[in-house]
């Protein structure tokens, strides 16, 4: 088994700071990434990224090329393709990497697992040609592959981020249907002074905005009623905006009502997790180092509230500093000294936070999805299904997966478990804390019994310990 | 740039073939699965156990599975891996699950 001071799972923005600081520092890392490239989802493949597909990108995303470069410090193992399915005993990590698995252990985690869509169930929402806004990204920073007749739906800067950058591909999309409103923008209001304080931020959306009204792209904001039609694929999206029903034919729809924490690692490992009223989601319990209650475990970036990229390389830097003073590798003199512009940083990238989360609230419409809307993709469970368990009696996600299997499919509840534990909160009159959320077991990843049969023994001092 | 396909390629890029349910395909080397399946023109990557819905890619990065496909009898998300030469991919076969029959 190989050994080292901190294992780090996530290669995006929070955990290569996280991995690059611990490294100057004296530290051994092994950092632990599913995809054949570092970057995470925001700077997805940068390092192959040709120039073209970067410009359409824009500065942001070629910035986290600094990053990846911090990666080349003879104390990173950056284990690539790596799927993590189980932290144990503080702390052995389990994974496969290419179709073998295998362990490292460490005596530090700091889990940088990102964030997911918030999950947004709507009629149609299942069919193919729907995808969120995140993975259309994906095929553009990846694999250079655009939607070339596309609807995009729902609110939040990235439906700007992704539509401007579509606009400048040459393939803008045929539509915007936003679900906010123009009192959502008024309440936002109150915040605007923090927001002054990231205006860098709010001109940079300005710009995106600018370039999508100058490329023509309809826009309608405070959409309801919407509805992906479509027998076998995606064929239109229809809505109701200003009292008149509209229906426009795609062949793509993306989806996007802002990103939410990737609880599935922490939650696995018994980290408690509260839900935030502002973001509408659960985050897991840190202090200001991204520590958890759970001794040895760190959550840095996304993954502990949703902050963005750069708030996230402040984050992960940070609970870096934390692990290696803990680990005797600084002094917490250093400690301090090197975390007090950082955290003055990140406070300030966050400023904006309360302006964009009021300003772009999640769709009402899918946070309480029709009876006849399906919730749970995997075992395909809809809104109603899940209403009649609770007037059964059924009181959490936990229940209700025994009641119809929401949430017990492959996705272990990634999709559907906010919606569930919405959805019968709701029914019950209970808060989203009391409802609970589905209980994370590992594997939280499959592995095959081959994978599980190949693993590399660990050697007799292992066992001895 | 204009196609009839819902996905389109900006860089044309040296392949190599594969098969998907028997239909040779000729798919960049080294890129993402889905993506190129896509680009291809495959929207339905497979059936849902339940009731046979049509299902393709929804999130690209490994948390969603709907992209399932089948390789060499193990079913695997296509986002996660890359196009390599003589892929023999199959939709998985619906009802493959672990349900029981109604």
């Amino acid at each position: 088994m190989t050994q080292s001071d901190i294992a780090i799972i996530g290669a995006g923005p929070a955990g290569m700071a996280a991995a690059a600081t611990a490294a100057r520092h004296g530290a051994t890392v092994t950092l632990l990434d599913e995809q054949p490239r570092p970057g995470g989802q925001i700077y997805r493949d940068v390092d192959r990224v040709n120039q073209p597909r970067a410009d359409i990108l824009g500065k942001d995303y070629q910035c986290g090329a600094t990053l990846t470069r911090g990666l080349r410090d003879a104390g990173i193992t950056h284990v690539k393709g790596a799927v993590v399915w189980a932290i144990e005993d503080s702390f052995t990590v389990s994974y496969t990497q290419n179709g073998q698995a295998a362990q490292v252990s460490a005596d530090r985690v700091i889990l940088a697992t990102g964030a997911l869509e918030r999950p947004m169930p709507l009629p149609g929402w299942t069919l193919p040609g729907v995808m969120t806004a995140g993975a259309g990204q994906i095929l553009l920073k990846q694999s250079g592959v655009l939607a070339s007749n596309a609807v995009l739906v729902g609110s939040g800067p990235l439906l700007y981020l992704i539509a401007a950058q579509m606009v400048r591909a040459g393939t803008p999309p045929r539509a915007l249907v936003e679900t906010q409103s123009r009192y959502d923008l008024l309440r936002a209001g109150k915040h605007f002074g923090g927001a002054l304080r990231g205006a860098g931020y709010l001109v940079k959306g300005l710009k995106l905005l600018a370039q999508i009204i100058r490329a023509r792209v309809p826009r309608y904001t405070a959409a309801t009623d919407i509805t992906i039609e479509g027998d076998t694929r995606a064929e239109a999206v229809t809505f109701r905006n200003r009292g008149r029903t509209h229906r426009i034919a795609c062949d793509t729809v993306l989806l996007h009502h802002g990103v939410v924490p990737n609880t599935q690692a922490a939650r696995s490992i018994e980290v408690p997790h509260l839900w935030d009223n502002a973001q509408h989601c659960f985050s897991p319990v840190t202090d200001q180092w991204g520590a958890t209650p759970v001794e040895g475990v760190f959550i840095a970036g996304d993954s502990a509230g949703i902050g963005g990229a750069t708030v996230a390389e402040r984050a992960g830097r940070i609970s870096a500093l934390k692990a290696l003073e803990e680990l005797g590798q600084i002094s917490p003199q250093a400690r301090d000294d090197l975390a007090t512009s950082l955290l003055r940083q990140k406070a300030k990238e966050n400023a904006v936070r309360p302006f964009l989360d009021t300003a772009y609230p999640p769709c009402a419409q899918a946070l309480s999805p029709a009876d006849s809307t399906l919730v749970c993709r995997c075992e395909e469970v809809r809104a109603g299904d899940i209403r009649q368990y609770a007037k059964l009696g059924c009181l959490g996600p936990n229940q209700a997966k025994a009641f119809g299997r929401a949430g017990m499919g492959p996705c272990q509840g990634r999709y559907c478990g906010l919606s569930v534990t919405a959805i019968l909160a709701q029914e019950n009159s209970l808060g989203p804390d009391d409802t609970g959320y589905l209980r994370i077991r590992p594997p939280i990843k499959p592995v095959t019994l081959g994978e599980l049969a190949a693993m590399h023994q660990s050697t007799p001092a292992d066992a001895a310990e | 740039m204009s196609n009839d396909l819902p996905f389109l390629e900006m860089e044309k890029k040296p392949t190599v073939q594969v098969t998907f349910d028997g239909q040779r395909l000729d798919l960049p080397e080294g890129e993402n699965l889905a993506a190129a399946l896509l680009a291809a023109g495959i929207q339905t990557f497979r059936h849902t156990a339940k009731t046979g819905a049509p299902r393709g890619p929804f999130c690209m990065m490994g948390a969603c599975f709907d992209c399932l496909i089948e390789i060499d009898g193990t079913v695997r998300q296509a986002c996660m891996l890359e196009v390599q030469p003589g892929l023999q991919i199959a939709r998985p076969s619906a009802g493959g699950g672990d349900h029981d029959p109604e």
